[in-house]
């Protein structure tokens, strides 16, 4: 579904800022795929899923997505492939515009916008449906605007947002980091339940390391740019925390979570 | 002189005479505000290609009147004009990276070239509402509020209209949050080009409104046109919600725009009749916008500041 071939990114370069971010990362997701991934801070999580979903160009390599070469394609000719859950709440919906209005951009993502209505009667029957399904009481305030939404409601929405066209890939970065524990684990299992709902080939960025055992059925680690770690099926299932910090450790990685700060 | 002979050197009914005249001139200006609304308030950039673009749409007109054009018509190429001004401004910001208010900037300083040249080199040229056949003129002031309103209220439901559309909430969308615009697919890149064509397209209509009303066309006419229309966006916006509060849409915030325009105009007509220097209007303008603009900061800040804990804690 996805391969990722030999990619390359440096920032500023020739720059003392200079940041080799990816080096030579290559990864082929299956259809179905449910992938975490792990890594220390500046290990290139962000930076692999910001390069799928071209956020810029990569400097080398090639990214195949459902057997379309997209690696020249800029952001905005890829999104009908690719679903987003950002990091930040606030960044995957628009404040000042109504929560239907916000839901029914995303339901034209990467099709053309003509000068039909940008909301239709039957559209908002299927919102009201789809956001009672959240169980956050969503589908009565269809017309309020966004921004009024807590940001563990607003993660909920950008979720639906991401696959109310079913999307090829579905990138999730970290997208419960900013919520409190009780709405993260709310979110993380309404993720769950919309990937396994339409069988989403996933890739899910974590911190937290009981999170990326639980979730998907395969998982990576990555460190300095590249991947270093790979398991999946059975193994995974098998995985416990003090595996992966000693595999960590071993394959000379370092890994930043709260886990790892209070096993030492 | 002294103060009793200033109050009584002041005549109502002549304030009263002169207030349709404000109407007239605030409903002009109020479509051009219901232009720098889109750029403004649904794209998020404040573009200063107006100034200009005033001008060029007035230019236009009087030039194609006096060649024989109808009205309606002069009117129309001037609007293409205009539009053509924020295709300009556009291509400078999203293919070359020029950041929107420079690139605002050097637009509307090429326009005064521009509009030099369309009125063949003449810094203002006359159409006589004797001559010619005019849309509107303040020889005829009531119908001219009546035909200034007729187009507001037209544009007002255009708007309204096409700012609902998928495309008008891709405008939309890209001024509200551009990260999840462009991951939704939207090419921000090409909806800003079209978001400022377009409210240049209406600013340079209503500077072809302008012209047939005052009777010329001036080289200088579009100069602080942006102030005048952030000032009736915001009056338009403070009185909209004053009156109708939480019940305001996108339709009363539209026409709010146009009546902050009138608004706007009024004021000026009650500054010149309490007989203070005209040639203070533009400090004065720029000190009530400033206030408008400042008062969501100092709101917030009256909340919460920390000027607000040193004086709790002094």
């Amino acid at each position: 579904m996805l391969k990722l071939e030999n990619i390359s990114k440096t920032f500023n370069p020739g720059t003392i800022n200079e940041k080799k971010a990816l080096n030579g990362l290559s990864l082929h997701l299956k259809p179905g795929d449910f992938v975490t991934v792990i890594g220390g801070n500046g290990a290139g999580k962000s930076t692999m899923l910001n390069a799928v979903a071209g956020v810029w160009p990569v400097d080398e390599g090639r990214i195949i997505l459902d057997g379309h070469d997209i690696t020249a394609l800029p952001e905005y000719k890829r999104a009908h492939l690719i679903g987003r859950v950002f990091q930040d709440p606030m960044m995957g919906t628009a404040p000042n515009m109504q929560l239907e209005e916000n839901l029914a951009l995303a339901a034209r993502r990467g099709r053309p916008r003509g000068l039909k209505w940008g909301v239709t009667n039957s559209e908002r029957e299927e919102y009201h449906e789809r956001l009672k399904i959240l169980g956050l009481g969503l589908e009565d305030r269809m017309t309020s605007k966004v921004g009024l939404l807590s940001g563990g409601q607003r993660q909920a929405v950008t979720l639906l947002m991401a696959v109310l066209r079913e999307p090829k890939l579905l990138l999730l970065d970290e997208h419960t980091a900013a919520l409190d524990p009780g709405t993260a684990a709310k979110v993380l299992e309404l993720s769950d339940q919309i990937v396994q709902e339409h069988n989403l080939t996933t890739l899910m960025i974590t911190h937290n390391m009981k999170d990326a055992i639980r979730h998907g059925n395969r998982l990576i680690m990555m460190n300095e740019g590249h991947i270093i770690l790979d398991i999946e099926g059975e193994e995974k299932k098998k995985l416990t925390k003090q595996q992966l910090i000693d595999m960590f450790a071993q394959k000379g990685g370092s890994i930043d979570s709260d886990e790892t700060l209070l096993t030492k | 002189m002294t103060i009793t002979s200033y109050f009584a050197s002041l005549n109502v009914l002549k304030l009263l005479r002169n207030m349709p005249g404000g109407v007239s001139q605030g409903i002009i200006w109020g479509i051009m505000a219901l232009g720098i609304y889109i750029t403004f308030r649904l794209l998020d950039v404040a573009d200063l290609t107006v100034d200009g673009s005033f001008t060029t749409g007035g230019a236009v007109t009087v030039m194609l009147i006096l060649a024989g054009w109808p009205a309606w018509a002069a009117l129309l190429v001037a609007m293409l004009a205009g539009i053509l001004a924020g295709f300009v401004t556009g291509m400078l910001h999203t293919k070359l990276g020029i950041p929107a208010i420079l690139a605002g900037i050097l637009t509307q300083f090429s326009l005064y070239s521009v509009n030099l040249h369309i009125m063949g080199m003449a810094a203002n040229k006359a159409v006589s509402v004797d001559k010619y056949h005019l849309l509107l003129s303040s020889r005829n002031i009531p119908s001219a509020i009546l035909t200034g309103a007729v187009i507001a209220l037209a544009l007002v439901s255009v708007f309204y209209w096409y700012f609902g559309t998928e495309q008008g909430s891709a405008i939309r969308a890209t001024g509200n949050n551009p990260a999840m615009s462009r991951a939704l697919g939207i090419n921000i890149d090409n909806m800003k080009v079209l978001g400022l064509s377009l409210s240049n397209g209406i600013v340079a209509l209503s500077g072809g409104l302008l012209v047939q009303y005052q009777g010329f066309a001036d080289i200088n006419m579009g100069r602080g046109a942006i102030v005048i229309g952030l000032a009736a966006v915001i009056i338009g916006e403070v009185v909209g919600n004053a009156i109708l509060g939480k019940r305001l849409n996108f339709y009363g915030t539209l026409t709010f725009t146009v009546i902050g325009g009138i608004v706007y105009y009024l004021v000026i007509v009650i500054v010149l009749w309490l007989k203070l220097n005209s040639n203070d209007l533009k400090l004065f303008t720029a000190i009530v916008v400033a206030l408008f603009l400042a008062v969501p900061y100092l709101r917030s800040q009256q909340k919460s500041s920390f000027a607000k804990l040193r004086k709790k804690g002094g």
